[in-house]
């Protein structure tokens, strides 16, 4: 949707993720970009460079924050120093919605570090529905989570992923941080149909999509983000959008990465299927 | 199987140590067959056992803690040699795995953890241990606060007896036992990012390991600090270095210069003067808040 209560009602177009090689491009050109991603935890701090930069990024610049340690399906409780800093980051940078994955990662105070697929149960679905809901309570904006790509799944599931996806979100009353990618690379991995996936996802509650490119290997696909994107991920991309409409939209490039006129022509690449639902939309 | 019961069985299993070949181990820490674990709890699909399913993200986990630990501490790796540093690396992350939501605080116990495992650094535990203080300071140093620096018109008629002065969170002082603030700063200099050529990072890994054999041992006092948020390393003469420590342990000013000129060889007559040249020069790089 253009415009829905989990995006605060924004209307914005496509983006990159902010990255420290582009910095110094940005910073001393000005590059026309509608909007920034950064990754909360790296702006977390108390002082010094990180905050520096993301100042005068938002001099210029919309900028929206998208975590990935907030583990919400972590059966643990919440971390509150990690919520203490990142409410006070979402009052710097005044992000209209805050992101993270809908995995896990920690236990027992212990952190991985990754983002683990979550087992596909209703327990887990209420335990990290009303994570959510305490997240969104403490932080006073929008939280969207995002469906990460797996490698593995569990014998406890008792439902696809995108069920599960659903029985979050509407248990949580969030919004969907749609990661086409994901969608893919975890259909290659599971041998799903993807479009199944993206008919069967809320489009009311879309906030936001993700695209990016992926590693390829003999017997998975690996998200790695340091690819343009391929043409089976732009088509459901396509598809999500005839769904969603005009729909803030991503490009993840995290790693190999290329200069910021190569990563932006590759994210703008989006505007064509933007433009076509917008027409679509107007007749 | 409960969610959390779930997720400690994972967790342990993507947490266990890898193999020498950095596969995934064939029994568990507890002994047991990992093929067996996997089965119980992953699906198997055509193409990956449950096993192969569990090492992707074993591996990923390895990966990822051990890159994010040898960025942090290249000084130590120049130290130890990169089979030395690779084990160690490898032990201290097993022990002591992230508590933190952010993979910055991965060294956080490196300092305490070492000399409890001093073969890693077999007969350079201190300058080990030296190059693990600086280079963990470095990192809090980085991404520390900074507070409004005090003026020398607010302390004007302040008496010295009572006067407290506290550091800026950004600086962290270090008494060393080498000068490994010469090394790390020829480490990194000296990392090469000539990805094409071998002989030239070959050339480079040779003057590194001649840098750290010609290194004598020397106390060094240093304060490790922001200049523009420039991280940078100041040595500090022996009594400076009293002096800021005083005051950073919350002692008054005139204590402070008490203690850190006691045992001095600086004349006494020089005393004032120095102090005072001192203190404007910490003064002019905003070194000094409200207590």
């Amino acid at each position: 949707m253009p415009a829905n209560r989990f995006n605060s009602f924004t209307t914005y177009g496509v983006g990159i993720g902010l990255r420290i090689p582009h910095y110094d491009h940005i910073l001393s050109r000005k590059p026309t970009c509608d909007w920034f991603e950064i990754i909360s935890e790296n702006f977390m701090v108390d002082g010094g460079r990180p905050l520096q930069i993301l100042d005068q990024i938002l001099e210029n610049y919309r900028v929206v924050q998208h975590g990935v340690s907030m583990y919400l399906g972590s059966a643990e409780k919440l971390n509150r120093e990690h919520l203490r800093r990142l409410k006070t980051l979402v009052r710097r940078t005044k992000t209209p919605w805050v992101s993270d994955h809908l995995c896990w990662g920690s236990v027992d105070g212990r952190y991985t570090h990754d983002l683990l697929p979550m087992p596909y149960t209703l327990e887990a679905a209420r335990v990290t529905a009303q994570k959510i809901r305490e997240v969104r309570d403490f932080l006073e904006v929008p939280v969207v989570v995002e469906n990460v790509s797996s490698y593995a799944e569990y014998h406890v599931s008792e439902m696809p992923e995108w069920e599960f996806l659903n029985e979050v979100v509407e248990r949580a009353d969030c919004g969907i941080l749609l990661d086409v990618n994901n969608i893919y690379v975890s259909s290659q991995n599971h041998r799903f149909d993807p479009a199944v996936y993206v008919n069967s996802v809320p489009a009311h509650r879309v906030a936001q999509i993700h695209i990016a490119g992926h590693s390829r290997y003999r017997k998975y696909i690996l998200d790695t983000h340091d690819h343009p994107v391929i043409d089976p991920v732009w088509k459901l991309y396509d598809r999500v959008i005839q769904r969603t409409g005009h729909t803030a939209t991503l490009l993840e490039w995290d790693d190999r990465i290329p200069s910021f006129d190569e990563v932006h022509s590759e994210a703008l690449k989006a505007n064509k299927y933007l433009a076509s639902a917008s027409l679509a939309a107007a007749v | 199987m409960k969610l959390l019961a779930l997720q400690r069985r994972v967790a342990r299993a993507v947490m266990t140590p890898l193999s020498p070949s950095y596969r995934s181990r064939r029994l568990t820490l507890d002994g047991k067959p990992m093929s067996a674990l996997a089965r119980q709890i992953i699906k198997p699909n055509e193409r990956l056992t449950s096993f192969e399913r569990l090492e992707i993200y074993n591996r990923q986990y390895w990966f990822r803690v051990l890159d994010a630990f040898s960025d942090d501490f290249p000084g130590l790796r120049a130290v130890l040699g990169d089979r030395r540093f690779d084990a160690l690396a490898k032990h201290y992350l097993s022990d002591c795995p992230s508590r933190s939501f952010t993979m910055r605080d991965l060294g956080s116990r490196l300092e305490s953890w070492l000399p409890k495992h001093p073969k890693y650094a077999s007969d350079r535990l201190q300058l080990a241990l030296d190059m693990v203080r600086l280079e963990w300071a470095e990192i809090e140093v980085f991404d520390s606060a900074s507070e409004p620096p005090v003026k020398a018109a607010d302390l004007r008629g302040a008496d010295p007896a009572r006067l407290r002065l506290r550091l800026q969170p950004y600086i962290r002082l270090l008494d060393l036992r080498n000068p490994v603030d010469d090394l790390l700063l020829a480490v990194k200099h000296g990392v090469s990012t000539d990805v094409v050529s071998n002989a030239i990072e070959e050339r480079q890994k040779r003057k590194k390991v001649s840098a750290v054999a010609r290194l004598k041992p020397a106390a060094v006092y240093l304060a490790i600090h922001r200049l523009e948020n420039t991280v940078y390393f100041r040595r500090l003469e022996r009594e400076e270095f009293a002096i800021l420590d005083a005051l950073h342990q919350g002692r008054s000013l005139e204590r402070a210069i008490f203690s850190g000129f006691r045992s001095s060889t600086i004349p006494a007559d020089d005393r004032a003067a120095q102090a005072a040249a001192w203190f404007r020069n910490w003064s002019s790089l905003g070194w000094f808040v409200r207590a």
